[in-house]
């Protein structure tokens, strides 16, 4: 059976061309550190793809360093605002604040929680119903004790895009660093570093159509830094470990592919978004859009639907050969539905009867329609047997 | 098919689950049972038709907002209950449910009692509304910890939600944190559940 792949914010299946970039590079197997041919031709392709990552979001080369993932990434920025040792380069107070929102992937949440175990204060801005991250809140939070301000750039389950650029000034206001994670932001939005002044920015290259297990990390020129692996001279001694050069060669040729294919493909799917959303406001009734295109980004729809568990809706989809992917508590593993609709105040039933599209590349009209087929007669069958839902309401 | 998340049983019954109760088809019922929550993500009632002589279960159907293993677990449940007595329906255990099933995924099998609680439910409310109170199950549940007031159900309900020793059920009930007086007790209901729900036998060390 054909499937109909819309879960890209999960991951995206691996550009054709980036498919081929890697494989004409796969007998590279040289220690980029070499300083023989072998070495340097793995060299040769790092640089050329640490270029490549730069010139998408308007950074010099020197600013990017790659990582394994984009948690990865998160992780190392987080891990500096409790960095104090004596001879870091990094010169932050004991006693410094981390501002972060409520709806940051875990791996920025986790590694709060255990900063907090060790001493720094955290706090954590709540966002509307909207999923927007309240900005007088966050202006309230930070003071001169921040060190770091954490706001992801596009939330993963709504694609509601974040005023990134409020936060920054309010972060900079008060002499604090401003990180943003945007993996779900590049490569789908134009970015420009220099232009937001931006700290900090995370990249994750299987977001993008790129291999998994490797990601970027953009640090400002200047900005105090400290090491979460340690033991290398890697990646100007930031990142130690030899590099995963068929991966940062994906990385590259996928960022460069995001530069051109960008714009018409955010064209696109924000016209194939509308007629998803159209299309479920006219054939399924008692429903509850999470996702707004006023606000978020053209690729993510998030909407719950009354009355209906949302792991079976997914299994019954994915019977049809459509992917998505759901904030039912059942589908996490974790028994726990999804933070990020509860925030937004959501009423539980409908955080475990969301379904979330994200549409990508290979997405196309026929697609779309096709799940408008199939969605309205599985909604109907489970909400037949569903012990909250009337029918005739 | 491999890449199925379940059984091919379990994905049978999800996919064309038995003995729904439909509005449109006015199933006459003796007795009904409720359990779940849908602010906790699961909700399931039980719908019995009941012979008054014999006390089986002549027919029966059933609802949920739950998801696919819930759904597959009370429609194998279901099938298994035609023509039994509500004494036997009774000793059903989860373990049955999962080997009719051919088993699920260990986070799954939280989903699937909810079928068989209500079950239960449906039965008890059979018995009160027959006058039968003595053969009505209390589900009042005792404590385990005195200190924290840690019922037999929440130990239950933790080991559903995967924990596997005691130092996983401290961490998500609390139970003899306090005085500790109770872990004996706390132990052995962790292996009675463990037993119940997954066939897990352990040796229980105090």
């Amino acid at each position: 059976m054909q499937r109909i792949y819309l879960d890209h914010n999960a991951t995206t299946p691996l550009h054709p061309e980036v498919k081929k970039a890697i494989i004409e590079s796969i007998d590279v197997f040289g220690n980029p550190s070499s300083l023989h041919e072998d070495g340097r031709r793995a060299r040769t392709l790092i640089e050329d793809a640490r270029e490549k990552v730069a010139g998408l979001i308007n950074a010099d080369p020197e600013e990017i360093m790659f990582v394994g993932s984009g948690s990865e990434a998160n992780n190392t920025v987080l891990s500096l605002v409790s960095c104090s040792g004596a001879r870091c380069s990094l010169h932050a107070p004991v006693e410094s604040d981390l501002v972060i929102s409520t709806i940051e992937h875990p791996c920025i949440l986790e590694t709060s929680k255990c900063l907090k175990n060790r001493g720094t204060t955290v706090k954590r801005i709540g966002v509307d119903k909207r999923g927007l991250v309240r900005m007088d809140d966050l202006q309230q939070a930070v003071s001169g004790n921040t060190s770091l301000v954490s706001i992801m750039m596009v939330n993963n389950e709504t694609g509601a895009i974040q005023d990134v650029e409020r936060a920054l000034e309010i972060a900079h206001a008060s002499g604090a660093m401003f990180h943003t994670d945007a993996v779900q932001a590049v490569g789908k939005i134009p970015l420009d570093v220099k232009k937001l002044d931006v700290d900090f920015l995370t990249i994750s290259a299987h977001k993008i159509y790129g291999p998994k297990g490797v990601g970027a990390l953009y640090v400002k020129k200047g900005t105090p830094f400290c090491p979460l692996i340690r033991g290398g001279h890697q990646e100007m001694g930031r990142r130690a470990g030899t590099e995963n050069t068929l991966g940062i060669v994906g990385l590259g040729r996928a960022v460069e592919l995001r530069a051109s294919e960008m714009k018409a493909e955010s064209e696109r799917l924000t016209g194939l978004n509308r007629i998803l959303r159209e299309g479920i406001e006219s054939r399924i009734e008692n429903i509850h859009f999470n996702s707004d295109p006023a606000y978020c980004i053209h690729s993510t729809l998030n909407v719950s639907f009354e009355g209906v568990e949302g792991e079976a809706l997914l299994l019954y989809l994915d019977y049809e050969g459509v992917e998505v992917s759901t904030g039912s508590a059942c589908a996490s593993g974790s028994l726990d539905p999804s933070y990020v609709l509860l925030e937004m105040d959501l009423p539980i039933e409908f955080t475990h009867g969301s379904l979330r599209f994200s549409m990508g590349r290979s997405t196309t009209r026929e697609e779309v329609d096709y799940v408008l087929d199939v969605l309205p007669r599985i909604v109907k069958k489970l909400r037949r047997m569903s012990t909250v839902y009337g029918g005739e309401r | 098919m491999s890449s199925w998340l379940y059984t091919e049983k379990v994905k049978d019954h999800f996919m064309n689950p038995r003995n729904i109760m439909f509005d449109d088809e006015d199933f006459q019922f003796d007795a009904e049972g409720k359990t779940g929550n849908i602010k906790c993500g699961d909700e399931m009632i039980f719908y019995l038709k009941i012979d008054p002589d014999t006390l089986t279960i002549t027919d029966c159907r059933w609802k949920t907002f739950g998801c696919a293993s819930a759904i597959a677990s009370t429609s194998v449940l279901s099938e298994m209950i035609k023509g039994m007595s509500l004494e036997d329906v009774r000793n059903i255990t989860n373990v049955d449910i999962m080997n009719e099933l051919g088993g699920l995924p260990d986070n799954k099998v939280h989903c699937s009692v909810l079928g068989d609680k209500a079950l239960a439910e449906a039965i008890n409310n059979y018995y009160r509304g027959h006058g039968m109170f003595e053969k009505v199950h209390d589900a009042e549940s005792r404590i385990v910890c005195e200190c924290l007031n840690i019922t037999e159900e929440e130990i239950e309900h933790a080991v559903l939600e995967g924990a596997r020793n005691y130092y996983q059920l401290q961490e998500m009930t609390k139970v003899g944190t306090s005085c500790g007086k109770c872990e004996e007790d706390a132990k052995e209901r962790l292996a009675f559940y463990l037993d119940k729900h997954f066939g897990i036998n352990v040796c229980v060390q105090t």
